[in-house]
């Protein structure tokens, strides 16, 4: 009857004024970027003064950085440029010199810095010491597999970081520097 | 010859837009699923440092953030302008760091708490002092897990 009448259409046309609106909130809240950076492993707390382990001088890398941000290594001053060629060549000790570690797995990186120093050259000096692992464990898994050692498997790359660890030991900070 | 003469140029047809929602409602969704809220707002001015042998961490859900610097302008009336500490949205010292750790570990799956990663940014002119003192309470609390945040350096080191 007059009943059978025809449903009006709904209008969409505002649908996409609508979902224009919800993209821009959304656009302006997203954040995108992930957090980046060194990634690193404290050793776990213990209250007992730690073991004093005689080690032998020629498998310490010492490095300190002072409160004014300078950069002494085994008793020289040293730019922080070469950090990193130095402490690859201290580990792996291609020379099989008489001053470097016996063998990487004795290597000790020993890092020292003031309550004074500042972060950004503390993080500086720190990149560099991983940068010098890096570079070896790429030119060792370049070596065994002939790949870098991002694209090695898990299981190859805990065998190579068996073969070359990472010891980066941090002392108590010194505290002669004036905190800012 | 009009027969088969065509009618250019006299109108152009108009161009459907009943897509055009169909097409904003997908880029909706794709910046609703890759949009995390802004978590908290920062009071102290953290610009990180630069480095080279960055990482991204993967699992967003398994890093809680410790901001340290100095305090904003508008703070320092009442902070001053020595580097604080900042856990989720408040000013905080270094032994709320437990508290603050065991809170984050409550939404995580009791197999996943050991993936835990703390996040430290810290602002690249802060003295070592504080984040020492940090990294001493973080080993304490046994948060071993670290990351020093990072942007990437695009050019090598002078």
């Amino acid at each position: 009857m007059g009943r059978e009448r025809q449903q009006p259409e709904i209008n969409a046309s505002s649908m996409a004024d609508i979902a224009f609106l919800l993209l821009i909130f959304f656009l302006v809240t997203t954040t995108i970027d992930v957090d980046k950076g060194i990634r690193v492993l404290l050793p776990p707390w213990s209250d007992e003064p730690p073991e004093t382990q005689k080690l032998k001088t020629r498998n310490v890398f010492s490095v300190m950085v002072n409160a004014n941000d300078e950069l002494l290594v085994r008793g020289e001053p040293m730019e922080l440029k070469d950090l990193r060629e130095k402490t690859a060549e201290f580990i792996s000790n291609p020379e099989k010199r008489e001053d470097l570690a016996e063998k990487p797995t004795k290597a000790i990186i020993s890092l020292k810095n003031d309550r004074g120093t500042s972060y950004e050259a503390y993080l500086a000096v720190y990149n560099e010491l991983k940068a010098g692992y890096n570079d070896l464990w790429n030119a060792e898994a370049d070596k065994r597999f002939g790949l870098k050692y991002e694209d090695l498997d898990i299981a190859d790359r805990k065998k190579l970081r068996a073969d070359i660890p990472l010891v980066i030991s941090e002392a108590e900070p010194t505290s002669f520097g004036e905190e800012k | 010859m009009s027969k088969f003469k065509k009618k250019r140029g006299k109108t152009t047809p108009a161009i459907s837009t009943a897509s055009l929602p169909d097409i904003i409602f997908i880029l909706l969704f794709f910046f609703m699923v890759v949009t995390v809220m802004k978590n908290s707002e920062l009071k102290v001015d953290v610009s990180v440092p630069e480095a080279t042998e960055i990482q991204k961490l993967v699992k967003k859900s398994l890093v809680s953030y410790l901001y340290i610097g100095r305090p904003m302008k508008n703070y320092q009336s009442v902070y001053g302008t020595a580097p604080r500490l900042q856990l989720n949205d408040k000013f905080a010292t270094i032994d709320d760091i437990p508290l603050f750790l065991e809170k984050e570990k409550l939404d995580i799956q009791e197999q996943l708490q050991p993936l835990m990663t703390a996040s430290l940014r810290v602002d690249r002119d802060v003295t070592m002092g504080i984040v020492s003192d940090v990294k001493t309470k973080l080993r304490k609390s046994g948060q071993l897990k670290v990351n020093y945040s990072a942007r990437k350096r695009a050019q090598a080191l002078k």
